[in-house]
């Protein structure tokens, strides 16, 4: 598999990260040395095995719906990089 | 009294609980050797002295009043991805670099509960994602044997400074090793329990079907001491499972005669370090003459895929973890523009480090159209192959043992643009993280100064059956013992 400079710039996006030129090539380089160790799994034969999604086979966790505290809106913004009243402000979405 | 070295944990709560010793005192001790050794080891993202030395004073009283737990005024190091309430939480990254977070992890609670003095948060891998803390964002961490040596990660400044002595233990959180390969380069204890006995709840997550927390120890006791604190289900984490959890101390002691131990051959790799294999074939040998039966024939074949099966499925989960890193509601935010979609788009340019990014890109990609079912389903097929193989093998076998890394330490700079002989680091830990095994790193020799660790692994939530083993291990030998000199 090799990840061209298309294709990096497609993930990019996809992933919301800016990039450089410079890390366009380098990610293109990296990431297509990467994936030629994923050519391995091919050889592997999977008919008819389940897939693991995580490893301690519990499914579907239910707890009562309770009403509990949250936290104080002080402490909900104080990490905040700008704040306007009790919202989080940012630019505007639709131009 | 004066303290000639760091003590133990269960050194150091016989000295206070017979008043030998106060909490505040030990603190101290615990502080100086920080200031000591620190600009030359550089553990420690925040040292928190104020907290640490409140928090001794309230140990102290405690103790006077006869209700001193195991853990009560003991000086701990936590790994800066554990969110402490009110104390900045950076994950070693320039995104989180102001992060204070306005609630305590899970685990974090349990050992405030316990008494603990918390003396600061350590250094590591930015996010999780290295294998020599040379990936945090601020600076590497010098492993304590040798300085000009990496530490491994990501939970480097965890192992470091308790290598060092800069806290009695550490905690530090494992994916595909960060806690083991760290505990075998600083030779100090490693334990990585099952997934699902410690709640993960206020980790900052990077792979949420991999992540698991665990303790950083001087020695097996210790670790059990502090697992026996941490472990348990919460509501909060609902992959956290209801067992009860035993007193992990009982199994301190006991001897293995009769176990069975397996020595799957696919973990002596090509490229192997002689000195290591001979460590670990020195360890066995121990092993045996402690009365344990050793079988080398033992295969497992799907270990070849460990390394491709990892590298799709944590990136795959680290993108999704990390879309939430946006500059709004907390984190580095890129502010000058008019557009959200380039604050965002740069937020995430400036805030994460080149490794990070590598990993989302990676992740986006085999998660996105068209190439889930070549991917992220296929490495969760083969995951199910990897478990499968190891369930099988402990039919036969107690514990199987491996080395922890199939190298002692490099040196810092040496594999940072060999991407893929960093990646190698974590052949020997990464199919454990896979199967959602426990595991733990024991100290088992030097070459040419540098530590060489050996791993154990069992079935899942059998970790008495590895602090037993690993225990009866280190008590037969004096590599614990050994200090680095600083």
């Amino acid at each position: 598999m090799k990840f061209s400079r298309e294709d990096v710039i497609h993930i990019a996006a996809l992933a919301k990260i800016a990039m450089t030129e410079d890390e366009i090539t380098n990610f293109s380089v990296q990431l297509s040395n990467v994936m030629e160790n994923f050519e391995i799994l091919n050889k592997v034969d999977t008919t008819n095995i389940l897939p693991t999604s995580q490893p301690n086979a519990l499914s579907n966790v239910m707890r009562e719906d309770e009403i509990e505290s949250s936290l104080d809106i002080a402490d909900v913004f104080a990490n905040a990089s700008n704040r306007e009243g009790d919202f989080f402000r940012i630019h505007s979405v639709l131009e | 009294m004066m303290i000639e070295r760091i003590p133990t944990i269960h050194e150091a709560h016989q000295l206070l609980v017979s008043k030998q010793l106060s909490s505040v005192e030990l603190t101290e001790a615990v502080l100086a050797r920080i200031q000591a050794v620190e600009p030359r080891v550089k553990a420690f993202v925040s040292v928190t002295e104020e907290t640490a030395l409140q928090q001794a004073i309230l140990a102290d009283k405690r103790i006077a009043k006869g209700e001193a737990r195991p853990l009560t005024g003991i000086p701990a190091v936590m790994k800066d991805l554990l969110c402490t309430k009110g104390i900045r939480t950076t994950c070693s990254s320039k995104m989180l670099d102001n992060y204070v977070p306005p609630f305590d992890a899970t685990v974090i609670e349990k050992l405030y509960a316990e008494g603990m003095v918390l003396v600061g948060k350590a250094n590591m891998d930015e996010f999780g994602m290295g294998s020599s803390t040379e990936n945090s964002a601020f600076f590497p961490t010098h492993n304590p044997w040798n300085i000009e040596y990496v530490p491994g990660g990501s939970s480097g400044g965890s192992a470091a400074a308790v290598a060092a002595g800069e806290g009695l233990y550490a905690l530090g959180s494992d994916t595909g090793g960060s806690i083991r390969q760290p505990a075998g380069f600083c030779s100090v204890i490693g334990l990585k329990p099952t997934y699902g006995r410690v709640s993960r709840y206020g980790l900052i997550a990077f792979a949420s079907s991999l992540d698991q927390i665990g303790p950083l120890t001087q020695d097996v006791e210790d670790a059990a001491i502090v697992l026996s604190a941490i472990a348990g289900h919460d509501s909060r984490d609902s992959t956290s499972v209801k067992l009860r959890v035993p007193d992990y101390t009982q199994s301190i002691g006991k001897d293995i005669k009769g176990m069975r131990i397996g020595v799957p051959k696919e973990y002596f790799v090509e490229g192997m370090q002689p000195e290591v294999k001979q460590a670990i074939v020195s360890a066995l040998t121990v092993l045996e003459g402690l009365g344990a039966h050793i079988d080398f024939d033992i295969s497992l074949p799907n270990t070849a895929c460990a390394l491709a099966v990892y590298y799709i499925i944590s990136p795959s989960e680290a993108s999704a973890n990390l879309a939430r890193f946006d500059g709004v509601r907390y984190g580095f935010s890129y502010t000058d523009t008019d557009s959200m979609w380039e604050a965002l788009e740069k937020t995430r340019q400036f805030g994460f480090g080149p490794e990070v990014k590598r990993r989302i890109m990676l992740g986006t990609y085999t998660l996105s159209a068209g190439y889930y079912d070549a991917y992220y389903l296929k490495a969760q097929k083969v995951r199910t192959l990897i478990r499968n193989e190891f369930e099988e093998a402990f039919n036969k076998y107690d514990v199987l043992v491996t080395p922890t890394c199939p190298t002692v330490p490099f040196k810092i700079g040496e594999r940072v643009d060999d991407l893929l002989s960093m990646y190698l680091t974590d052949v020997c830990t990464l199919p454990i993280s896979i199967a959602g095994v426990p595991a733990i790193s024991v100290p088992a020799g030097f070459a040419g100064g540098l530590p060489i660790g050996l791993q154990v692994i069992a079935k899942p939530f059998a970790e008495e059956t590895i602090l037993r083993v690993a225990h009866a291990y280190e008590q037969a030998t004096d590599w614990h013992k050994q200090k680095p000199l600083l």
